[in-house]
């Protein structure tokens, strides 16, 4: 069997969850190649070429490709999916965007956020914001699957595989990149970190989450919100943890004024050792929580702060 | 211009579903049921294009037996001027849904087609991008902010990194996140002229498509339980265990 993986990357660097992705490749087992396409991603290139498992990286390197609008990109796997059985991405928004673009070109299901592989046509797969797990057979010829990363450890990365650059450009012409606001930070990503502190509507205003970086620093945290942290504006839109936002599963994760609706827990659940630190007792959190202190979170993270 | 608004009949976001003990499916008999948050923000962001004077028409659609026409009328009281309902007893897999709703898209030749990002129920994130592929429209997913501006629309999507936005052109496909808006509450009256909004009601099997499912839902399972933690008195005693018990800080 063969497997087409399309690696997550911002043309200068490979995103970590490429690895995690290919690691559920090979647990589908078959040649895997994976599939960089960009605009300048030499580097992302260099990068891919390492990936452990990884017998081929294909690049297609062309403006089209720059910014991975989904109208171009799916029009790219679509035609190069031909010569594989499985077509892999990483569930992240890119990938969740163009993803069930090539299913339906393809004429196929996608399955969605797989955390496990059961055969080459059965995976396993969270519904209902994770308060179920279902199991689902993929009935077509050719499977297209997005990869929930925190299901999978990452391959190592010293690797050789071969390089095969492409000449291939599809450009729709019916979508353009106008610009990005991205958000600069010198911490780890939420999705990559092995420790994460999240604020929720207990942190009070935007400002107060300040309280939290000397205990990332401290930590090599990444910074987390929960959903009614963000609406209320406190903090923008890539913090936050939950079913529709970010899935982590650290090995540390630090809920602050949080109080653990079903849809924040579905996007932290799985992490190792969960701390809440909430002053009402009966918040939900705690009912997850391996750690829980109920106390002013106002008194609690000066003092933690300084204690770590 | 018009404005299609697909929506879907799911559990109550507030309600914790149960797995059904013979690991069918999940347990919705008696459950409260209510519009898909993030179609409840696609017909509200349709309705405020109307109320701008962008949209001319606002027309929401479900799949579904008869009991998402409840659903429906909550889109016509929020705001929708007719609705249709597609009627099948299947739980359709997304690509179906999607094939549905283009035959519906090639007759209503709407300009934007407004859905939300995910259902809560099945989380999958597919049907917008599904059925942009299939009209060959571009799509504009996960959307904080949506401005149509002449033949294009711009839509800033909210990604891992922050925020993007794409131009696209009409007609096109837009899915909502969170940040788009904040639903309106539907007013007494509203809710009364509704009910007597049109809502037309087809088969699903007058489309003549091949509508057969992909998937298998094999077994649903509960998920692994966490045990219940402890409750420490201080910071010191926390520290202290998540160094020597926990051994995740050093």
């Amino acid at each position: 069997m063969s497997i087409l993986v399309i690696a997550e990357h911002d043309n200068s660097s490979l995103k970590a969850e490429t690895l995690k992705t290919v690691n559920a490749a090979q647990k589908i087992g078959g040649d895997i190649t994976l599939l960089v396409a960009g605009y300048n991603c030499q580097n992302a290139v260099e990068a891919a070429s390492k990936v452990n498992g990884v017998s081929k990286v294909l690049v297609c390197d062309n403006a089209a490709y720059e910014h991975q609008l989904a109208e171009n990109v799916s029009l790219l796997v679509t035609e190069l999916a031909a010569d594989y059985e499985h077509i892999l991405a990483t569930a992240l928004t890119t990938g969740k965007n163009f993803m069930p673009r090539v299913a339906a070109l393809l004429d196929v299901a996608q399955i969605s956020d797989i955390i496990d592989v059961e055969s080459s046509d059965t995976f396993v797969r969270p519904i209902y914001a994770g308060n179920a797990i279902a199991t689902v057979q993929s009935l077509d010829s050719k499977k297209v699957i997005t990869v929930r990363t925190t299901g999978f450890d990452a391959v190592a990365t010293d690797g050789n595989a071969e390089v095969v650059t492409l000449d291939i450009a599809t450009d729709a012409g019916i979508s353009s990149h106008v610009s990005d606001e991205l958000t600069v930070s010198e911490r780890p990503d939420l999705g990559a970190a092995s420790v994460v502190i999240s604020g929720g509507r207990g942190m009070q205003n935007g400002d107060n989450f300040k309280l939290l970086d000397g205990i990332a620093d401290k930590l090599g945290a990444a910074i987390g919100a929960s959903r009614a942290a963000v609406d209320a504006g406190f903090v923008p839109n890539d913090m936050q943890v939950g079913q529709t936002g970010k899935i982590v599963a650290p090995d540390l994760y630090i809920a602050v004024g949080i109080s653990g609706a079903i849809q924040h827990l579905a996007g932290m659940k799985d992490s190792k050792v969960i701390v809440a630190i909430n002053k009402d007792p009966e918040a939900p959190i705690f009912q997850v929580a391996d750690y829980g202190i109920v106390t002013d979170l106002f008194d609690a993270l000066p003092e933690l702060e300084s204690k770590l | 211009m018009k404005v299609l608004v697909p929506i879907k009949r799911v559990i109550d976001y507030n309600v914790k579903v149960r797995v059904k003990p013979d690991q069918s499916n999940v347990d919705l008999a008696n459950t409260k049921m209510a519009i898909n948050p993030f179609c409840e923000i696609a017909v509200e962001e349709a309705v405020r294009l109307k109320e701008a004077g962008t949209a001319t028409e606002v027309i929401a659609i479900s799949i579904g037996d008869k009991s998402c026409q409840e659903q429906l009328r909550t889109a016509l009281a929020l705001g929708a001027d007719r609705a249709i309902q597609i009627e099948t007893d299947e739980n359709l897999d997304a690509l179906n849904i999607a094939k549905l709703l283009k035959a519906v898209v090639e007759e209503e030749q709407p300009q934007l087609v407004i859905l939300g990002k995910q259902s809560i129920d099945s989380d999958n994130n597919q049907t917008g991008q599904m059925l942009a592929a299939l009209t060959g429209m571009p799509q504009g997913t996960f959307a904080s902010v949506v401005k149509v501006e002449g033949e294009k629309v711009n839509v800033t999507r909210e990604v891992d990194g922050g925020l993007q936005t794409v131009a696209l052109n009409l007609p096109a496909i837009v899915t909502t996140d969170l940040r788009l808006n904040e639903p309106r509450y539907a007013s007494l009256p509203n809710i009364m002229k509704a009910k007597r909004k049109p809502l037309a009601v087809k088969p699903a099997t007058d489309f003549g498509l091949d509508l057969t499912a992909r998937t298998k839902l094999l077994k649903v399972t509960p998920p692994a339980q966490r045990q219940a933690g402890i409750v420490v008195e201080s910071i010191d005693e926390l520290v202290e265990k998540l160094k020597n018990e926990a051994k995740v800080i050093s």
